[in-house]
């Protein structure tokens, strides 16, 4: 403790002289850095000066130094998107000119049409529709033969460009009224039409209950002029087929009665400043392609 | 917990051996045992909501809204690994170092107790700020305004501590390990004040807004961020390093020289770095360029604290073979060299542009994070527990060999599968097909990275498990009789 701290002394080990400072009995060895460490240190600046010469790199007053490259990211950025949009361009210029019909006949432009759709669904349907367009409780299933307002290839475009109860002053509008919550129809009212229209898929086997029989006139005075007779549904005002058991909102008697109570209302946005025409045509024949097209 | 553990513990002023009592001031160790104590119960906390978060990204059911959702209990989890648990060893640490290698008391009793009270303050406000939905949002600087001026005053308490303490030491020197943890208080206290200034929206609101705006307030945001890992988690863990390896290895340091030159070379340059989180952004070409260069340069300046600490090894490598304690230090060194190679690697253009935004950054970090601050800290815990509490050792060397080994693997496992899923999600991103459209849906990406983030779970899950056995090992070291009263030897490093 009391050592002379400049006392220099040869390490036992290594043979490497110290500093001769201590430290809580901590010592230094006095060997120099390591050369290979230098050299490859050396060799990183000198790449960096290399980079900063070829690349914008330092600021100067007026702006900044631009590099003998004239490299910029948003050339790097306009040259890649070149790129994609030359592998898309022989199709889709073919596909812009090309009516529902036409691409329909093209197969490689069918094929195109499909795959464009393909990409587009997934980033922007997805979400609701399902990945497979399989849809959930609220959200239309698009692989089945019901259609809401629609199944031609015509029809999806439309839907796809105006949405429902949407922004778009020509969404489609259909408004069920809130049967129950409104006072038009009371508690057990909607119970009878909700075994009624539970029983509709069955048709005309249906076993007609005192219920079903009480519930079938309720459904005659409020319900068949939106959803037509025996539950055959209207695509013209939007109003659900009813007799082909698939369900938006479940087919067990709470949700029918909930839905007759209180209506739904689900909203689908317009993608027409959302997504360009291309891509919603694209989109229109992928969906239409799903297996409920007509 | 800490009342509990620390009741029993007489105070260490009182119980300096008396040989070196004459030769040396008196210690403040009390101080030392409460730092390390909160760093052991932050330190779980922690990696435990580490474990919750990571089995939420994997199982999104997990979220319970609104005060426990992924959203709020990731800056927990970072601010308790980073802050809490890194924060604690660094003041336990430095605390120590500063008082060894000084030959001096610390400056302020009532300022060391100070910083210790005001910093679980500080943690517990930011940490109670989240799970309410109190943040800046601004990464690993998410705590708002009021927690930030706490912080500011205990950080300058901290600061006046530690530069007191080297005012009045009895070496003609100054250690090392006390240039990196100067360097590191002093940095963090600019980084700190700059990144974090805002004004409240109103008097009485717990909200503010940045005075920093757009672009600039995105590079102030990483010249903070990045600086916090530069002198946070390297410059402050280095510290630790410059101490405790070599004590544990009872050799000298490899290199002065070497010291001085990477010491120098890591402060002026880190701070340059920054922009390499905003590669293919809105900021300017020139700056992107510069954060990327200087990340390059920097590379062999943080190899020269790995070389030194290796090195340090030299004519001892034989003490590797069966002390476990030292091998959690070699350990985290390697994890340092690879995580600091990897690092400018990743600031490359070319390679950011796939990385970028994926689970490899992820990865990235925890190769950081868990091989080399954690470890270091384990390593330098094992040291001070037998030291602080007058023991003769760890209760037990085999359980610190069993932590070793369940922490590596739990490391292993985890950056490997963020590897392999960060780069699949990176070309998944970026996959084009023939005819120009993306080849997978963002969803798709997810649905793929579902198995790598369980794989990952696991990976934390034993890093927990580690950590788990040794708060066990620590328990029942301070509860063994103390080595003066036994008539045993103190370990030699005492």
């Amino acid at each position: 403790m009391s050592k002379d701290k400049h006392d220099k002394e040869i390490d036992g080990p290594t043979g490497v002289e110290t500093t001769g400072h201590e430290w809580d009995g901590l010592k230094e060895l006095n060997n120099p850095a390591p050369r290979w460490w230098l050299i490859v240190w050396l060799v990183t600046i000198v790449w960096a000066i290399g980079y900063w010469v070829v690349y914008p790199a330092w600021p100067t007053p007026g702006g900044h130094t631009k590099g003998v490259a004239g490299w910029t990211q948003y050339g790097k950025l306009k040259r890649e998107q070149a790129e994609i949009t030359k592998r898309q361009s022989t199709w889709l210029t073919k596909f812009h000119a090309a009516s529902f019909e036409q691409v329909k006949a093209d197969k490689g432009l069918y094929e195109f049409a499909r795959a464009g759709g393909e990409v587009a669904f997934k980033e922007n349907c997805a979400a609701c529709h399902g990945a497979g367009g399989e849809g959930r409780k609220g959200y239309p299933n698009l692989n089945d033969d019901d259609w809401l307002f629609g199944g031609k290839v015509e029809d999806i475009y439309h839907t796809i460009k105006v949405g429902s109860r949407s922004s778009h002053p020509e969404t489609h509008q259909a408004m069920m009224p809130a049967f129950g919550r409104d006072g038009i129809l009371d508690a057990a009212q909607i119970d009878d039409v909700a075994t009624y229209v539970m029983a509709l898929p069955q048709g005309a086997t249906a076993p007609r209950a005192d219920a079903f029989v009480r519930g079938e006139a309720v459904y005659a005075a409020n319900c068949v002029t939106c959803h037509g007779d025996g539950g055959i549904g209207n695509r013209e005002l939007g109003a659900p087929r009813l007799n082909d058991a698939i369900w938006l909102y479940g087919g067990d008697k709470a949700s029918i009665i909930q839905t007759v109570t209180s209506a739904r209302a689900g909203v689908m946005p317009t993608w027409e400043n959302r997504l360009d025409d291309d891509t919603r045509r694209q989109l229109a024949i992928y969906v239409h392609s799903l297996g409920g097209g007509e | 917990m800490q009342a509990l553990t620390l009741s029993g513990a007489s105070d260490a002023t009182a119980t300096a051996p008396p040989k070196i009592a004459s030769a040396h001031p008196v210690y403040d160790e009390k101080i030392l045992k409460f730092f390390t104590i909160a760093a052991l119960f932050w330190g779980i906390a922690g990696f435990l909501v580490g474990l919750v978060i990571a089995l939420q990204m994997a199982f999104p059911d997990l979220n319970f809204a609104p005060y426990l959702t992924f959203g709020r209990l990731r800056p927990l989890h970072t601010s308790a690994v980073i802050f809490a648990f890194g924060g604690n060893v660094l003041f336990a640490t430095s605390y120590h170092v500063v008082q060894r290698t000084c030959r001096a008391r610390l400056f302020n009793d009532g300022l060391s107790w100070f910083t210790f009270w005001g910093y679980q303050a500080f943690i517990l406000m930011a940490g109670l700020g989240y799970v309410f939905g109190v943040t800046q949002g601004k990464e690993y600087a998410e705590p708002e305004w009021y927690a930030d001026l706490w912080l500011t005053v205990v950080w300058v308490g901290y600061l006046i501590n530690f530069l007191g303490t080297l005012w009045k030491r009895k070496e003609p020197h100054i250690y090392v390990a006390n240039w990196f943890y100067l360097a590191f208080i002093v940095t963090v206290a600019l980084l700190h004040v700059v990144n974090n200034l805002t004004l409240p929206f109103q008097l009485g609101s717990v909200h503010s807004y940045s005075v920093w705006a757009g672009v600039q307030s995105a590079l102030i945001q990483w010249w903070y961020g990045h600086n916090a890992v530069g002198f946070f988690l390297t410059a402050g863990f280095l510290g630790i390093m410059y101490y405790y390896v070599p004590k544990q290895a009872n050799r000298p340091v490899y290199s002065y020289r070497l010291s001085i030159i990477h010491f120098w070379a890591l402060i002026f340059i880190y701070i340059w770095a920054g922009p390499h989180h905003l590669l293919y952004t809105s900021l300017p070409d020139w700056a992107q360029t510069l954060g990327m260069t200087f990340s390059i340069i920097l590379w062999m300046p943080s190899w020269g604290g790995m070389i030194n600490g290796m090195m340090t090894l030299s004519g001892a490598w034989h003490k590797l073979r069966d002390d476990p304690v030292l091998q959690f230090m070699i350990i985290a060194l390697s994890f340092y060299g690879m995580s600091t190679f990897e690092g400018p690697l990743m600031s490359i253009k070319t390679v950011n542009s796939l990385s970028h935004y994926t689970d490899w950054t992820i990865g990235h970090v925890h190769a950081g994070a868990l091989g080399w601050v954690a470890f270091i800290s384990f390593g330098a815990i094992y040291y001070l527990v037998p030291h602080l509490w007058k023991k003769a050792g760890m209760y037990s060397n085999k359980l610190i060999s069993v932590h070793l080994w369940v922490a590596t693997v739990g490391i292993v496992i985890y950056i490997s599968s963020m590897w392999v899923a960060g780069i699949m999600q990176g070309l998944m991103w970026r996959a084009y097909n023939e005819m120009g459209f993306l080849t997978y849906s963002f969803v798709e990406t997810v649905q793929a990275m579902h198995p790598y983030y369980i794989i990952r779970a696991v990976g934390g899950g034993l890093f927990l498990v580690g950590a788990l056995i040794m708060v066990v090992n620590v328990w029942k070291t301070i509860a063994q009789p103390d080595a003066v009263t036994t008539g045993a030897a103190l370990p030699e490093h005492a």
